[in-house]
Order: structure tokens, then sequence, then C-alpha cells
């Protein structure tokens, strides 16, 4: 039966710290990682007229650039690791996107940091940790 | 450093108004004359009346389109409402599509556009003239306008053009063009500029001229006279550095600020009408009573009529194809969805918050009538109601607002100027697309536009009042005479639409996410 661990990866070095605690874990399980990386967005959130024109042209530059910028340099760096890894991107509110990410790839459990850096779209952690530790349906653990 | 410069900007205009205030007061009326003799004919031209009668024709053009909308789509604002609802909060929206502009985003912007000046000034000017009753033919506006910004957003959203980099542009100049070459149907191309013109001179006109004519209005209202140039190249200078110089700051700030501020004036409206909750009643008396007698206003029945529907249509632009150009970057594969979306848009500005001001207006007895019949009191000029301290426009919101808290008066100024802001960044780019339409996109075309657009923000603080809301209603009143010939012409491409997508809600092949 697969074992799916899903991590929260925003390119800090604190995630950083989180990804590598969870490969010796996934190591350790026989499990697999899922790496994912929220944009945070709020479909409830204020854009000028000139914002909305070029929002789809925008996002599709954000996604591109977590795809290079943030996942590429993941998935190579573990090639090596012994550890199968898959990635998520997704847009949305960061705990509950979590929460949604480890529902769809069915993990058994979800690893985050508390504390990341503060880059807007990048806000993985602070309160997230705490939000996720209420919400999720699997066992979360956070590392400090 | 933000407070220096806030006190700055406050300090100057009053040193400058205490050392020249004949020369500066000269070149206002300078500026006033030029631009009331220079625009008279088009506005005479708009507001000419039936024959024999004092009737405008354009508002009884917006009335009957609105109607006819109406009953077209069986009274699809109302339908359609608890859909509509909904729809914004995303419950019909794909997950994989976060992200992307939602129903909310494109709702709240157009609305950033329309709630502003129309619903605080715009309503005292009703009031003022048209008495009370006004209010009743306002809210009867506002609710037929529904079903019009219903048509035009989902043809603005149909007919928008996609470009290869992701961007879109919509409007009614698009669905004029696209839509009329699709049914076959000759003249589009004709009427899509006609539209653009009038859409530039209305981005010149009530976009801005009439928002920074207010916004100076209040200012002076708060901190003592002074000439009206001085607030107009303040203004002028921060609206040149947002659309050319890409201060995105200033304009992402007012767009988190200006919702909080609609919320906030609102509350205080409700606080204000809780508190005399006695005479809600009484005040709904008015407005029955002033909708169908005048109350002694001057044009009687008639003179409420027209302001209620004169104001109602400024505010909430049913008809006149702005909200078109707003609504059109949302990301749905349903178009009508935005129609049903936009339809919130007047019942928000209008059934909602001009109400508010209207009421607020009414039961702290801004206007004076004669204790003996009841009838209201014309002052000098037989032109409109006196008010206890000779206040019109904005200044008679703000007086009704700080009859009940002095403070108000403060947080409406603040308010009323970031109103007009928002409704200048807005319609600058309404005016803007226009622009482009007819000249072709490229840096430097697009830059004449936007210079030309802070000119006109000096000239509308500096004028009086009066030219400057007339112009201001004659060229949005003009977009609305094109654009409402189009809707006509196009209007069974919505209703397939509507029909389509009405009987896939049904056969649940369109379904909820959450």
């Amino acid at each position: 039966m697969s074992n799916k661990i899903v991590v929260g990866y925003d390119g800090s070095d604190s995630s950083k710290a989180t990804l590598d605690f969870a490969v010796e874990l996934a190591k350790s399980q026989g499990a697999a990682i899922v790496v994912a990386h929220v944009l945070e967005w709020s479909p409830y959130s204020f854009l000028t007229p000139n914002e909305l024109e070029e929002r789809h042209k925008r996002r599709g530059e954000e996604l591109e650039r977590a795809e290079t910028a943030v996942l590429a340099p993941v998935i190579k760096g573990l090639a090596n690791s012994g550890v199968e890894v898959s990635t998520a991107l997704k847009y949305g509110g960061i705990a509950d996107t979590l929460c949604d990410i480890v529902k769809a790839e069915g993990a058994t459990q979800v690893i985050v940091g508390r504390t990341g850096n503060s880059g807007l779209s990048s806000r993985i952690f602070g309160s997230v940790a705490g939000t996720l530790a209420q919400i999720s349906p699997v066992p979360v653990t956070i590392v400090p | 450093m933000n407070n220096n410069f806030k006190a700055a900007a406050w300090a100057a205009p009053a040193m400058l108004a205490a050392t020249a205030p004949a020369m500066a007061q000269s070149m206002d009326q300078k500026i006033n004359d030029m631009f009331a003799s220079s625009t008279g004919w088009f506005v005479n031209f708009i507001f000419s009346p039936f024959p024999g009668t004092s009737f405008p024709w354009i508002v009884a053009w917006l009335v009957i389109a609105a109607t006819i909308f109406t009953i077209y789509f069986g009274l699809i604002q109302f339908r359609a409402f608890p859909h509509s609802i909904s729809l914004v909060k995303g419950d019909y929206s794909d997950p994989n599509d976060a992200g992307e502009v939602s129903h909310f985003q494109a709702l709240a912007t157009a609305l950033s556009g329309t709630v502003g000046l129309g619903n605080i000034a715009g309503v005292a000017v009703a009031v003022g003239i048209g008495g009370p009753g006004a209010t009743f033919w306002m809210i009867l506006a506002g609710l037929m306008g529904m079903a019009s910004k219903f048509t035009e957003c989902t043809l603005g959203v149909k007919y928008r053009n996609e470009y290869e980099d992701g961007t879109v542009s919509g409007g009614p100049m698009y669905y004029m063009t696209k839509g009329f070459t699709e049914r076959g149907l000759p003249a589009g191309k004709f009427m899509a500029i006609l539209f653009s013109v009038f859409c530039i001179l209305g981005s010149l006109g009530g976009g801005n001229m009439f928002q920074a004519n207010q916004a100076h209005a209040q200012i002076a209202n708060v901190v003592g006279d002074f000439p009206g140039w001085i607030t107009g190249i303040v203004f002028a200078a921060i609206v040149f550095a947002v659309i050319i110089g890409g201060l995105k700051s200033i304009a992402s700030v007012t767009e988190k600020v200006v919702p909080f501020m609609g919320v906030l004036y609102v509350l205080t409206a409700l606080i204000i009408l809780l508190m005399n909750a006695n005479m809600i009643g009484w005040a709904f008396g008015q407005i029955f009573a002033g909708a169908f007698t005048g109350l002694g206003v001057a044009g009687g029945m008639v003179g409420a009529l027209i302001q209620g529907f004169k104001r109602a249509a400024f505010s909430n632009e049913a008809g006149v194809g702005s909200a078109a150009i707003a609504h059109s970057a949302v990301r749905t594969k349903e178009p009508i969805t935005e129609g049903f979306v936009s339809l919130l848009e007047p019942f928000i500005d209008t059934v909602v918050i001009c109400t508010m001001t209207a009421l607020v207006i009414i039961i702290t007895g801004q206007l004076v009538s004669d204790p003996a019949t009841g009838m209201y009191l014309l002052d000098e000029g037989g032109a409109t109601i006196q008010t206890i301290d000779g206040n019109k426009g904005v200044a008679l919101t703000s007086a009704a607002f700080s009859s009940a808290f002095g403070w108000f008066q403060y947080v409406l100024a603040i308010a009323v100027i970031l109103f007009a802001f928002s409704t200048m960044i807005s319609w600058s780019y309404y005016g803007l697309k226009a622009w482009t339409f007819l000249f072709g996109e490229g840096h430097t075309k697009e830059i004449v536009f936007k210079v030309i657009f802070c000119i006109f923000v000096v000239i509308g603080a500096s004028a009086n009042l009066g030219p400057v809301i007339d112009f201001s209603d004659a060229a949005i009143f003009a977009m609305a005479v094109v654009n409402i010939v189009a809707l006509y012409c196009l209007m069974p491409i919505v209703k397939t639409e509507l029909n389509s997508y009405l009987s896939r809600l049904k056969s649940g092949e369109i379904h909820k996410f959450h």
C-alpha cells in the first residue's frame, strides 16, 4: 500500500530544513514525497481594472516561475536520494489548499515548517501550521 | 514622512488661498466660463425635452430600455438574484481555476468604479432638486437597470478580445463590431467608433471632472474655501503618478480602502437610521407622497421622476456600457454568469447605498418645508429646495451625516476623496480602452490620453458644479444612446445564452463545486 507524505515547501531555508526532515522520514518508512507549493491567493481580494486585465497572463508567469525556481531545483536535488518525489502546485489559502492536496494525493501525513520567509506568494508558515493542525484530515508534523 | 506629506498638502492650498484669493478666484471663473460656453450645445442636445413638455428624451430612452430588457428576460433581476449570489460566493467556480479573476473580483472592481460620488453627491443633487420623491424613482430605476446591466455585461464577456499573451480587452466597442458582424447587421464599426468617442468624453466628464469638482467641494467644506485649481493640480499629480508613473502602491491602497469606506458609509447611515427609527415610516411616506405629487418641488412629480432617473443612471451606469468594459476580464466559460453577477451592481449601488443617503438626508431634516402645508420651500432661483444651511451636492450629504455625528464630516471627506480617486482610476481605464480602440495601442498614444485626462482633473476642480454636472451627465448619457441601440440588436444572443445556461443548470451539467 502506498504511503505518501505531503511536504509544504516554499523555497525558504526553513522549508528546506523541513524537506530534509521529511526525506529522512520517508526513507525510514519507505514512503513517497509530494512537494507542495501553494501560491497564496484569495478570490475575494481587490484588484484594479489593469490588474484584472493582466491577471491571466500574470498567473501563467507565476506558475512558470514557481515551477522553475522553486520546484525544479527540489526534484533535481532529490533525484539521487532514493525517495520517490512528485510535486503539487496550487493557488489558494495555504492551509486549506494543503488539505486539498493531501486528500487528492491520498497522503497519510503532512509536514510543514513553522516559520518561513515573508514573500507574498510563499507565506506558507506562521499561523498556517496552527490552522493546518486544526483542519488536517491526516496527522500533521510541524518542524521548528 | 507620510504624515508630513499630508500636512504639506493641506497647508499649501490654505497658504496660497490666503495670499492671492482674488487672482485665483478669477482664474476659476475664467475656466468655468470657457468650459460652460464650449460644452453648452452638447448638453442642450442630450437633455432636450420632448416638444411641448419638460421631459428630456434621454431619460425616457433609459427607462424604456430598462423596461424592455426586464420584460424580454422575464424579470431576470429577480429570478436570477439568488443564483447571482452563489456565483459571487464562488460556489460554481472550478478550484483548478484558482488564481484567475473571480466573479467577486470583477464585481468588486466594477463597483469601485461606480460606487462613489454618485451615491453621495448625486443623490443629494437628486433629493435637493426633486425632493424625497426622487428617491422612489431612483430605486425603481435601480431595479430596472439591473436588467440593462445583465445584458451589456454578458455581451461584454462574450465578445471580448483575448490576446495571445493572455490579456483581455472587452466592452461595447467589441460587441458592436464582432456581434454585429455575427448577426449580419450593418454599421457595427460606425457605432463602435461613436461609442468610443462618447466614452472618452464620459471618462473626462463624469469619470473625472465631476469627481474632481466634488472632491474639491468636500475639502473646501472642511478646511475653508480656497481656489479649485489648487486641489485640481494636487489631484492631477497623484493621478498622473498612478496612471503614467505606474505607481501601483497608491492604486492598490485605494482598492483596499475603498470597500472599507463603502461599508463604513453604509453602517453609519444604518446607525443614523436606527437612531431615528421612529421616523423611517415618515421618511418612506415622504418618498411615496413625493414620488406622485412632488410635494411642491419644481416640476412636480415629473421633476422628481426626472431627477430620480437621471441620478440613478449616473450612479449605477446601467445601460451606459462602462460596466461591460470592467466586467470583461473575468475568467469564465459562460459569459452569462458575468451577466448574472453584474446585475447585483445596480442593486448594491442604487437600491442599497443611494437609498441610504437619501433616507439620511430626509430623516435629518435637511430640506426645509412649510410646516403649514407640508410642501417644500424653494430657494430664490426656484429650481432647488431650500436646505437648512443652503447646502447642495456633497455638502448637503455631509451636513446630514454630521448632524448626527459631528466627526463624520471628516470621514466623509476622506471617503469622498478616495471614492473620487478610485472612480477616476477606473474611468481612466475605460477611457483608455476607447482611446486605444480608436487610435490603436501604443505607448505614445496611451500617454497622450493619460495627459489629457490629468488636465481635465484641473478643469473639473476649478469649474462650478452646474456646468460640470451637466457635461458629465450629457457625455455619459450619450454613451447610453449608442450602447442601448447595440443592446437591442444583440439581445437575442443573450437570450440564447440564457436559455442554454438555465437548461444546463437544471439538468445538472453546470453544478456547484463546493
